[in-house]
């Protein structure tokens, strides 16, 4: 009998409640630790050359038809659908962690990116995006004279 | 199920270290669906970066492991300017609490997605023990 007894030093109020008090804080401690990434859906990774970007973006489960990717001067849109796996009677979910839906990001870019010449692959789950800098874009050595 | 999410959110978690890999590489947990149907439970599990060739599972006794290794990749010439997300491999465990076949176990992995077919075995009989006087 020493939950009554617990109850009592603590002026009534319930184990409990100190108990889910001390949950939270465990959650909000650990949820900077566990989550270190945005939570924008598909995470990316850019990488950047002098003439050109690379993004790479994790998207595992999508049909490439799907997948959207347009280009207006220096912005990269991407856009798409994750359909979900349709259940039958009788069948029923032990964990869903998995999201579906639609997503849409953008992003922008340092420069003017060359639309015409965008490569983009999707294996694996991974989506990878060649963005070539636009010619006009590109810096020009400029030489100095000596008069 | 009243389950229902527009936004489609990603999260990616390190997995607990258990014991130290010889290798050093980032772990991370695959989020998974498990499903049970009547005769099977299917596992879907995301892993991007993996195919066929790179996942690896096994069953022993009731714990079912999935894992799947990611070659990290360097652009050559190029900076890694933002990141999202960490590359790393991919592990987790399950228990299985249904008696599984383990003849008929299925997996396949499509677009970084690995499904897994965990057929049922046919029911077991109750056994009734007898108690024998000493």
């Amino acid at each position: 009998m020493w939950w009554p007894e617990i109850g009592r030093l603590q002026r009534g109020r319930s184990p409990w409640h100190d108990m889910q008090r001390l949950q939270q804080e465990m959650d909000r401690l650990f949820s900077g630790i566990t989550v270190p990434y945005s939570q924008d859906f598909p995470a990316m990774n850019v990488w950047i050359s002098e003439n050109d970007a690379l993004i790479t973006a994790e998207m595992p489960g999508i049909d490439p038809k799907q997948i959207d990717i347009s280009v207006v001067g220096d912005t990269l849109k991407l856009k798409g659908v994750r359909t979900a796996e349709e259940l039958k009677e009788a069948e029923t979910y032990h964990r869903q962690e998995r999201a579906y839906g639609s997503f849409a990001r953008s992003l922008k870019l340092p420069f003017q990116i060359e639309s015409g010449r965008v490569n983009a692959n999707y294996e694996k789950g991974v989506l990878k995006i060649e963005l070539p800098r636009a010619e006009a874009d590109k810096p020009k050595k400029i030489q100095i004279k000596s008069a | 199920m009243d389950i229902e999410r527009k936004d489609v959110q990603a999260q990616k978690t390190e997995a607990p270290v258990d014991a130290e890999r010889t290798r050093h590489k980032r772990v991370y947990l695959p989020n998974v669906d498990i499903v049970e149907k009547k005769d099977a439970i299917i596992v879907f599990a995301d892993m991007p970066g993996v195919d066929e060739k790179s996942v690896n599972i096994t069953l022993e006794k009731n714990v079912l492991t999935i894992g799947g290794s990611v070659e990290v990749e360097h652009y050559k010439g190029y900076d890694l300017s933002f990141a999202e997300y960490g590359i790393g491999d991919y592990e987790r465990a399950f228990t299985v609490s249904e008696a599984i076949d383990r003849e008929k176990i299925e997996a396949s992995v499509s677009n970084g997605v690995l499904k897994l077919v965990l057929p049922k075995t046919e029911p077991m009989k109750p056994k009734k023990i007898e108690v024998r006087a000493s």
